[in-house]
């Protein structure tokens, strides 16, 4: 059989979901070339009032907060030490590095001129958010890579890169840590500028802040979807008690952003607040069924370790987060006269972006051993000698991993 | 961006009271340029106006309201332009500084520096730039406040045409005549110089009759605009080392308490062996 028979088998015997998504993404890809053909002008229904539409308001500032697992689990396991929690990790990182390569895809069919993204880099401008964002998203997909290697490098046995990204591990995590703090919160800096055009149920000073507490909330309910997702469907062992770890610190962190909101909101905002009734409705809709809800929820025990019943409360933290981004960027911004809604083909670039994740993590999942990754097999402390990993496989400190 | 004396700046002192509307300021624009014409049509905006609004073709129009006056139609109309900010929020928010505030008082457009990400458009308060929208790869396009001429000892292309309404000169004795004729004629304006101080001050001041918001002149804040960003990212360097050296600090922390407790262990263990030894 020759290697192109032997593809096309392959790709064959895939399950019809993965087929649809690949059908979703070629979908996409087309439409993507459409935009370049026929201009931003005639593919979308962006115009002079409304110069950001979906592309932004998802593919960028959706789509980073939903790819924060990688940087909060990296550092809840090896920084602040909950080693038990390692598990969750490698598919987080692929998920977040797949998550920033879409976003930097998004980004540049949004550009009006994408062949000259790099100027970002050739002239600095460090009073813009949009240069702050662009450095961050540049590192830390680098950091990312750099983490998704490890895998790749274990796949083809690829010892030596491997002892070299072990090492530099840790920089690594607290890297991504402080490279997603910075971006995360920028992200809502975005829309401190539009001081007289964002309603005043979400403008306001800490709009950083928030971005950055509920993109850490998210990046938590995020792996607890993943993971449970996993273990539906894709026949891996059902990780419950690691994820009612999870759930316990998510009390926490809802609860601070449910507190800093709410002082933002009455402490440091103006009125009119409840002036525009559809406003008021998704004000409600976000923040009672998508923060102060889950919040209660996480707080019973008896929902933290019902697998089902903890699920339904992380969607509901993900569905808070995606109307409050589309609140801020969109829906608070818009012009009750003109309203703005997707084009087909910008909608179907964002389909195809969503399709493209799914896919790509289902496939890397089955070439490359993401979930197969048990940390207390492998021996974190370099030997002193190259090529001796298999023999190793036994490790020294089996009994202190257990320990935890 | 670097600090300009902004009062030496050239500014634009716009008196709708004399204005006739008659638009030569918007032919000159586009003719100084050379913006493509538009295909229009009459009514098609609020009121008697054309074109509908500001477009990439046009940098300059006369807005136009219908209002009653003693049961008689009238019109008010003021010139819609680039203001010129002295600190202009698209020149902050660009990631590539593609917008600088000129010495000249103009805020000019690096057209070759531009990405297209149009955060200009969202940032500005004064909804002044706009987008190539019919291209394929484009730019933005506004108001060039004539940097060329005034370079070379002209003055803006509308401010030449204009018969009476635009007075052009340093913006520090544009703001002194305005206050002058709001003194001396009290009854015929509104006693506010609009662009004083809004948005941190501008490079247009506008006197009417008619008031501001009336005429659909935007409320805008009285600070700067790029201190409201500005106020979260220079916390930026700071947030990046603290949460960069507290994470390192706290992992290290649990890595030797980790190591620690590991080597307790192998002692306990090698204790065990010598005693389980010492008891055969």
């Amino acid at each position: 059989m020759t290697a192109a028979r032997r593809i096309t088998n392959e790709i064959i015997s895939y399950h019809w979901f993965i087929k649809v998504m690949m059908l979703l993404v070629g979908v996409g890809v087309v439409a993507s070339l459409l935009r370049f053909v026929y201009g931003l002008g005639a593919t979308t229904n962006l115009n002079d009032t409304y110069p950001w539409g979906l592309w932004i308001s998802f593919d960028v500032v959706t789509a980073v907060p939903l790819a924060a697992g990688a940087f909060t689990l990296g550092a809840i396991v090896h920084c602040f030490g909950i080693k038990k929690l390692e598990p969750l990790v490698r598919p987080a990182i692929v998920t977040g590095f797949l998550g920033y390569s879409l976003v930097s895809i998004g980004l540049l069919l949004d550009l009006g001129q994408p062949q000259r993204g790099w100027h970002v880099f050739r002239y600095w401008n460090v009073h813009s958010p949009m240069f702050e964002v662009s450095m961050c998203v540049a590192a830390y997909t680098t950091v990312l890579f750099l983490e998704f290697l490890s895998p790749v490098c274990e796949r083809f046995g690829l010892h030596l890169p491997l002892r070299l990204l072990r090492w530099i591990e840790m920089p690594l995590v607290v890297a991504a840590a402080a490279i997603s703090t910075l971006h995360q919160s920028t992200l809502g800096t975005f829309f401190l500028i539009a001081v007289d055009k964002l309603h005043n149920l979400w403008y306001n000073p800490l709009l950083p802040l928030l971005f950055w507490i509920s993109a850490i909330c998210t990046g938590m309910c995020i792996i607890i979807i993943e993971a449970s997702a996993c273990h539906k469907w894709m026949g891996q062992p059902n990780e419950g008690v690691l994820l009612r770890t999870l759930a316990k610190i998510l009390p926490w962190s809802l609860g601070l952003y449910i507190f800093v909101r709410l002082f933002s909101l009455f402490a440091l905002s103006d009125g009119p607040f409840f002036d525009r009734p559809i406003l008021s409705l998704l004000f409600f809709l976000e923040l009672g069924f998508g923060f102060i809800l889950p919040f209660f929820m996480f707080m019973q025990k008896s929902i933290r370790d019902n697998d089902r019943r903890r699920v339904i409360a992380a969607c509901l933290v993900i569905f808070g987060l995606i109307l409050n981004r589309f609140n801020v960027s969109m829906f608070g911004m818009m012009d009750p006269n003109q309203i703005y809604y997707p084009s087909v083909i910008e909608s179907l670039v964002t389909i195809g972006i969503i399709a493209g994740h799914i896919l790509f993590f289902v496939l890397i999942a089955r070439y490359f051993p993401i979930f197969e990754h048990h940390p207390e097999t492998v021996d974190y402390s370099i030997p002193d000698h190259f090529h001796k990993i298999e023999s190793d496989a036994l490790p020294k400190n089996s009994s202190a991993a257990k320990a935890h | 961006m670097s600090k300009i004396d902004t009062s030496k700046n050239n500014a634009f002192l716009i008196d709708m009271t004399k204005c006739t509307g008659c638009r030569g300021c918007q032919v000159a624009c586009k003719q100084w340029n050379q913006l493509e014409a538009e295909e229009t049509e009459f009514f098609s905006g609020e009121g008697y106006q054309n074109p509908p609004a500001m477009s990439e073709y046009t940098f300059t129009r006369i807005k136009f309201r219908d209002f009653q006056k003693n049961g008689q139609n009238e019109f008010a109309f003021y010139k819609e332009m680039c203001m010129h900010c002295n600190e202009p929020a698209c020149a902050s928010v660009c990631p590539v500084g593609a917008f600088e505030k000129t010495a000249e008082g103009p805020v000019i457009y690096k057209a070759d520096r531009c990405i297209g990400c149009r955060f200009c458009m969202i940032a500005c308060p004064f909804g002044v730039p706009k987008y190539e929208w019919s291209k394929g790869l484009p730019l933005v396009k506004k108001c060039t406040g004539c940097h060329g001429r005034i370079k070379e000892g002209l003055e803006p292309a509308c401010a030449t045409a204009c018969a009476m309404a635009i007075s052009y000169g340093p913006r520090d004795e544009m703001i002194k005549l305005a206050e002058q004729r709001l003194a001396r004629y009290p009854d015929r304006y509104i006693n506010k110089v609009y662009g004083k101080e809004e948005a941190g001050g501008t490079s247009v001041i506008y006197l009417t009759s008619l008031p501001f918001d009336e005429l659909g002149f935007k409320s805008v804040t009285l600070r700067p605009l790029p201190g409201y960003t500005w106020q979260a990212l220079r916390m930026v360097p700071g947030v990046f080392l603290s949460v960069g050296g507290g994470l390192s600090a706290f992992s290290w922390i649990t890595h030797r308490r980790e190591r620690l407790k590991r080597e307790q262990q192998a002692e306990q263990a090698e204790l065990d062996v010598i005693e389980l030894k010492e008891d055969q």
